[in-house]
């Protein structure tokens, strides 16, 4: 008993095999729906079930015309077009604001770090439609609703908190003295910036910027309050979608972003790597 | 020294200036708009100034005189004119229903007359006028300052002596929807955790190789777009769908006995839980990493059972991890509103839901508002939960 205790903190063999069941059982629940959605969206039959000869492997079941019909359709280039323009304006100026910020943040001397960190970050928590209810009050008035630059401020202050967090965690990785050493050698503020804090915060800049635009990417409900027919972006064109007929185009457009999502992750995790131990230990959750 | 440091103040703070500038201007601005429009609504006070100035000194109780009367179809005929008497009326109808078409019906049939009494002519086109009630409503309508959504997003309403009282039984929907909300997400953080759990612990004490392998599995629905895994629960759950399918094959379940598992409640809460679920599991694996593994075997040597060295050992140093998890999962959850909206059918819907559907369909602005401000104070008060127990500094993403 003593001995499985040490090794198991969770019980003999069968409490073992039960605790590793539950965890498999939970980490299908996690990346079910990713596998599911992928294979499916090859389906040659506008189903959304496994057709008994996709089951069979069988050639003829399978085909990309799901695919073939996103391209030849002329609206979901076009919604492309619309996320991509919204998505990199959003997060350049959540990129460029949130890295001044996390820098003032980051410094010992910042008077009321709490309450400033507390305001930079309530878009995250704030429910979207009640954002997203005040901006079309507010944005409407200024003549901001139904324009690209209305869902670009708004996309830029729902992101803008994923970088103040990433950029602040990497700094609170490094050593202040490095700054203070470039700036008794002579550097000014600004090259000091340029030349020693940046690279070392590089990978936390990127990884935020990543962050602010996958949430540019995947928001809707700023789109639905706010966009107009020329605003239409990819998750508002899955929305109708969804709610009105659902097509596998749907999952074919679907499967993409999950490329989409992989390449991202794949990104963050290399970058995190990469900026070495010293902002691994922060970046990590906790 | 004093002044260095002053001077680094200062500077610390002028970096954080343009962002907070900026959330002030296209977030914090805006909210504050939203709380107004909850109280403020100046569009009938702005189209029926005079009606409403003489109503001023009118008892409440007998019919108005003969020139508040002229006075309503002069300034009918105007808004008709100007083409917003659809917007005033239906407003007034917010207040006493019936009233959009007693409006619009005698703007139409006064539109040319000028009869000998207007209170003959006015009660003739529509007989709602010979009773107070209509006039309470326009008097009711026209104050500029209200607070009627609020009262009416917490099931209150003024009766007509204008004392705060309960709406009646079949009208009390907004607090019980609120009620459903939180106790919606009290069990999806409640699942969250038992699932989340034993993940966490096995990613936290797993070989490095394996845990990084395991944390990726868990950060691929974290990166994924909340509406394709939105998408893939309804390809998952729907009556024909892969789920039911299986439970056919294997033989759990009849054809005609397949189970329903979207559009309604166990939807919401399937697709919440899976889409919230890394939010608990992150900060619980951030603190088992911490705990040494000494601990547990340090309380086995001592004699304890692994059932005590878990309760009075292991567990509450979890409990930091766990506290953040579940306000992080909880306070996202009570503000969802795609996952409802696309698999919760019709009793699967959460406060949010309400919120869009008077922003979009109903077009009742103001009490959409109100129940934003509702649902906003209680995000706010467990907002401060979070930073009390865990830190707002301390949040952390993936």
């Amino acid at each position: 008993m003593a001995r499985s205790a040490e090794r198991r903190p969770f019980g003999d063999h069968l409490g073992r095999g039960l605790y590793l069941a539950f965890c498999v059982a939970v980490l299908v629940f996690l990346i079910a729906p990713m596998l599911v959605i992928v294979p499916l969206s090859f389906n040659a039959e506008p189903y959304f079930t496994f057709t008994e000869g996709m089951l069979r492997l069988d050639a003829d079941a399978w085909s990309l015309r799901w695919y073939r019909g996103i391209v030849a359709d002329d609206d979901w280039p076009r919604a492309l077009g619309n996320s991509l323009v919204i998505g990199v304006a959003a997060t350049a100026i959540a990129t460029a604001l949130g890295v001044l910020a996390a820098l003032g943040l980051a410094n010992p001397a910042m008077p009321g770090r709490v309450p400033v960190t507390a305001l930079l970050l309530s878009p995250m928590v704030t429910p979207l439609v009640i954002s997203a209810a005040g901006m079309f009050f507010f944005y409407s008035d200024l003549g901001l609703a139904q324009t690209h630059l209305g869902l670009i401020l708004a996309h830029a202050a729902l992101g803008a908190p994923f970088v103040v967090i990433t950029v602040t965690a990497t700094l609170a990785g490094f050593d202040g003295n490095l700054a203070r050493a470039a700036a008794s050698l002579g550097a000014a503020p600004p090259t000091v910036f340029r030349r020693v804090q940046l690279p070392l915060i590089a990978p936390g800049v990127i990884s935020g910027a990543l962050f602010a635009f996958a949430t540019s990417l995947d928001e809707v409900v700023t789109v639905l309050f706010l966009g107009g027919l020329e605003q239409r972006t990819i998750p508002r064109k899955m929305w109708s979608g969804i709610r009105e007929e659902i097509s596998p185009e749907i999952l074919a457009v679907a499967t993409i972003l999950v490329a989409f999502a992989l390449l991202l992750l794949g990104t963050v995790e290399w970058l995190r790597r990469r900026g070495g131990e010293r902002a691994a230990a922060r970046f990590r959750p906790g | 020294m004093a002044r260095a440091l002053r001077s680094a103040r200062v500077r610390a703070a002028l970096l954080t200036l343009p962002l907070v500038a900026f959330i002030g201007a296209t977030f914090v601005a805006p909210l504050g708009a939203m709380l107004i429009r909850g109280v403020h609504q100046p569009l009938v006070a702005d189209s029926m100034p005079r009606t409403l100035a003489r109503l001023e000194g009118w008892d409440g109780r007998s019919v108005p005189d003969e020139a508040t009367f002229r006075t309503l179809a002069s300034e009918l005929r105007s808004l008709r004119e100007r083409r917003v008497l659809g917007a005033v009326a239906a407003r007034v109808n917010r207040v006493e229903s019936g009233m959009r078409g007693a409006l619009v019906r005698t703007a139409r049939k006064l539109r040319r007359a000028s009869p000998a009494s207007w209170r003959e002519a006015t009660i003739a086109a529509d007989p709602a006028w010979g009773e107070a009630r209509a006039w309470r409503a326009i008097r009711r309508a026209g104050e500029r300052y209200t607070a009627r959504h609020y009262l009416n997003a917490l099931d209150l309403r003024r009766d007509a002596a204008g004392a705060v009282s309960a709406q009646p039984p079949e009208r009390r929907i907004y607090l019980s929807l609120l009620g459903r909300t939180l106790a919606v997400a009290a069990a999806i953080t409640a699942i969250c955790l038992v699932l989340g759990y034993p993940l966490a612990h096995l990613i936290a004490n797993a070989r490095p190789a394996t845990s990084n392998l395991l944390l990726l599995l868990v950060l691929v629905p974290f990166w994924t777009s909340l509406l394709v895994r939105t998408t893939s629960w309804i390809v998952l759950l729907q009556n024909q769908g892969v789920v039911n399918d299986l439970l056919v094959a294997v033989g759990l379940i009849d054809e005609e006995e397949r189970v329903a598992l979207i559009y309604n409640m166990t939807g919401t809460l399937i697709a919440m839980t899976h889409v919230l679920l890394p939010f608990m599991i992150l900060p619980l694996y951030a603190v088992m990493r911490t705990i040494p593994p000494q601990y547990l075997r340090a309380a086995a040597s001592l004699g304890a059972t692994w059932r005590q060295a878990f309760v009075r050992v292991y567990w509450p140093q979890t409990l930091p991890g766990a506290a953040a998890g579940a306000l992080l999962v909880f306070i996202l959850a009570i503000g969802y509103y795609i996952t409802p909206a696309l698999v919760g059918g019709r009793t699967g819907q959460l406060i949010s839901n309400m919120i869009a559907y008077h922003m979009q369909e109903s077009l009742n602005w103001g009490l959409a508002a109100a129940l934003g401000g509702v649902l906003l104070v209680c995000v706010a008060a467990l907002y401060l939960v979070y930073d009390r127990l865990v830190g707002i500094e301390r949040m952390r993403l993936a």
